[in-house]
C-alpha cells in the first residue's frame, strides 16, 4: 500500500452571519484548497461531503454541493460524525486512496449555524447527545462539557484558573489569525471580574470565557495517493496515521468523566499507525470546544500525564515556542466552531504549519503533527498524524 | 380496519421528551407509580440505566425491570445559567451523575440541593417526581 499525501489545503474565515447559502459557502473553502493544489476539477475523482444535520433545511447535501463544485459525474459521499466530520471524511478519503479505488478525493466541511437563535443551536447539538434519556432534563453541549469539568476538578484539584490560561493561550494566537471570528485578547483578569463578560457563568464550573462560539464556515482538504500526489507538482504533506474510536452516548454509559476515552483509544490507534509516540509530535491542533476539552486532550494525547494537563499550560509549555504547541492557530475557542468544517481547519493548520507557512503563528521547523477532532461529547474522537516523511 | 394506536407513554417523560414509542415504555408507569426502574439480563445479569429492551452484552437474554433503590455517590455535577430553547423556564437547574456501583444514573438534581451543599462523591437517593407541567421525571435528594 503506497503512502497517501494532501496537496491543497483551504478554509473561509469562520464568521458570524455569512452572507450567502452553504453552496457560495462551500466553494469558498474548495476554491482556495484548488488553488492551492494548484490542479482543475477534472482530476477529482470523488468528493467527500461533511457536516452536521438540521442547521440548514438542505437534506443530502452531497449531491447539491458536488454539483455546485462542478464536479460531477464523480461519486460523491456524505459523512457526518457531528463536531468530527471532516475529520472522519479525511479518514474516508484516506480509505478510498488507499485502497486503489480513487487517486484523488476532496473533502469538503461546512456548517451555517447563525441562521438559528444560539437557544436553538444549543437544542440541535445537545440531540446529537442521547435524546430519550437525557434530553429530556434540559442538557447542552457546555453542560455535558461542564460535568466533565467538575470531576477533573474533584479528580486532580484542577482549577478555574487553569482552565483560563487555555483560553488566555487561544487569544493570543486568534489574533494573528485572519481566518477566525474572535481576534481579540483575553486576560485572566476577565475571568475574575464578576462584571466581565468572561466570567458570566454558563454551566458551572464553566464559563462564557470557557466555551467556543457558534460560526459559519466551511473547509477544504484534497489528498491523493503517493504516485498522483508526487505528479501533481508540490510537496505533500503525508497521512501518516487515522485513528478513530467511539464512546457510550449516554454519560451513565461513562466509566470515568475526567477524560474522554474516544481521545486516549483514537491516540493509541494513530500513534501505533504512524510508529510514533505523544513526546514525537512537534505541534498538535487539539478540539478545543471547551478549554477542559484542550486539559483532557493534554492527558489523553499522553503530551501529559492524568491530571497533569495544568502544568503544560501553567509552565506555557503548549504556546508557540513550548515543549508542545497547542493550537497556536487560535484553536476553536477563537477561530470559532462551524461544527462541519472544524476538522478540515485543524487539518488544514497542521499542513501550513508543516510547510512552514504558518506566518506569524509558525512553530520552528516541525516534522510531525497531530489533529485531534471530537465529536458529540466524546461520542466520537479521530486523531490524524501527518508528516513530511 | 382502523390504524393500531401506537404507545407514545414515553412523550410524558422530562420537561421536554424527543421520543414516543419505545419498547421500554413501562419505566413511565412505574415512574408514575413512585418506581424509578432499570433493567436486568435475565440470561448474564448486566444492569442497564437507562433501562434496554435488548442485551447487547449476551445477545440471548431478555432484560427484566429492577427498581433503583438505596444510596449512590454523586460522581460530578453541573448547574446550568443558560439553556437550550425549551427548558429557560426552569433556569437555573442542576444535573448529575449517581454512581450505585453495578450501573449509573443520569437526572437532575432537586432544586432544593443549593450548589454549595454539593460535592463530588456525596450519598444521594433518586426520587419519582413529576415537572410543573405534570410530566414524570426523577430528582436526586442528599442521602
Ligand atoms: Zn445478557
Amino acid at each position: 500500500m503506497g503512502k497517501v499525501g494532501i496537496i491543497g489545503v483551504g478554509q473561509t474565515s469562520f464568521v458570524r452571519q455569512y452572507p450567502g447559502s452553504i453552496r457560495e459557502l462551500v466553494f469558498d473553502g474548495f476554491k482556495e484548497a484548488m488553488a492551492d493544489a494548484g490542479i482543475s476539477s477534472g482530476e477529482i475523482d470523488a468528493t467527500v461531503i461533511c457536516s452536521a444535520p438540521e442547521y440548514d433545511k438542505q437534506r443530502s447535501p452531497a449531491g447539491v454541493l458536488s454539483e455546485y463544485l462542478g464536479l460531477n459525474p464523480q461519486p460523491t459521499f456524505y459523512v457526518e460524525t457531528l463536531c468530527s466530520s471532516s475529520s472522519t471524511g479525511l479518514k474516508l478519503a484516506y480509505s478510498l486512496v488507499a485502497s486503489g479505488l480513487h487517486d484523488v478525493v476532496l473533502v469538503s466541511g461546512f456548517q451555517i449555524m447563525s441562521q438559528l437563535t444560539s437557544e436553538e443551536s444549543q437544542e440541535r447539538m445537545a440531540r446529537g447527545a442521547d435524546i430519550q434519556w437525557e434530553s429530556p432534563f434540559g442538557t447542552m453541549m457546555p453542560a455535558y462539557y461542564a460535568l466533565h469539568a467538575q470531576s477533573h476538578m474533584a479528580s486532580y484539584g484542577t482549577s478555574p484558573e487553569d482552565l483560563a490560561l487555555i483560553r488566555v493561550k487561544a487569544s493570543t494566537y486568534g489574533q494573528m489569525n485572519e481566518k477566525a471570528v474572535y481576534r481579540k485578547a483575553v486576560t485572566p483578569e476577565m475571568f475574575s471580574d464578576p462584571e466581565n463578560k468572561m466570567a458570566q457563568p454558563v454551566s458551572s464550573p464553566l464559563r462564557t470565557g470557557d466555551c467556543c462560539a457558534n460560526a459559519d464556515g466551511s473547509s477544504c482538504v484534497i489528498v491523493a495517493s503517493e504516485e498522483k500526489a508526487r505528479a501533481l507538482g508540490r510537496k505533500p504533506v503525508w497521512i501518516k496515521g487515522v485513528g478513530a474510536a467511539s464512546a457510550p452516548v449516554n454519560m451513565a454509559g461513562r466509566k470515568d468523566l475526567s477524560h474522554l476515552s474516544v481521545g486516549r483509544e483514537a491516540a493509541r490507534q494513530a500513534y501505533a499507525m504512524a510508529g510514533i509516540s505523544a513526546s514525537d509530535v512537534d505541534v498538535a491542533e487539539v478540539h478545543d470546544c471547551f478549554t477542559i476539552a484542550e486539559m483532557m486532550a493534554y492527558e489523553d494525547l499522553g503530551f501529559a500525564d492524568p491530571g497533569k494537563g495544568r502544568d503544560l499550560i501553567r509552565s506555557g509549555q503548549t504556546y508557540k515556542d513550548g515543549k508542545i504547541p497547542v493550537n497556536v492557530d487560535g484553536g476553536l475557542l477563537s477561530k470559532g466552531h462551524p461544527i462541519g468544517a472544524t476538522g478540515g481547519s485543524q487539518i488544514r493548520t497542521i499542513v501550513l504549519q508543516l510547510r512552514g507557512e504558518a506566518g506569524a503563528m509558525q512553530v520552528d521547523n516541525p516534522n510531525i503533527g497531530l489533529v485531534h477532532n471530537i465529536g458529540g461529547v466524546g461520542l466520537y474522537g479521530n486523531v490524524t498524524i501527518l508528516g513530511l516523511d | 380496519m382502523g390504524k393500531k394506536e401506537l404507545d407514545t407513554r414515553f412523550a410524558r417523560f422530562g420537561t421536554v421528551s424527543f421520543a414516543g414509542v419505545t419498547q421500554v415504555n413501562d419505566f413511565v408507569d412505574y415512574l408514575e407509580d413512585g418506581r424509578l426502574m432499570g433493567t436486568k439480563c435475565n440470561h448474564c445479569g448486566l444492569y442497564f440505566f437507562p433501562p434496554r429492551a435488548h442485551c447487547c452484552q449476551c445477545l440471548s437474554g431478555s432484560p427484566e425491570w429492577f427498581e433503583v433503590t438505596g444510596e449512590g455517590r454523586l460522581v460530578t455535577y453541573s448547574t446550568l445559567h443558560y439553556a437550550p430553547a425549551g427548558f429557560q423556564a426552569d433556569l437555573p437547574y442542576t444535573i448529575g451523575l449517581v454512581d450505585y456501583g453495578q450501573y449509573k444514573v443520569f437526572g437532575r438534581l432537586s432544586p432544593s440541593l443549593g450548589e454549595d451543599a454539593l460535592h463530588v462523591g456525596m450519598a444521594m437517593k433518586a426520587k419519582a417526581d413529576k415537572t410543573a407541567a405534570g410530566q414524570v421525571t426523577y430528582v436526586f435528594e442528599a442521602a
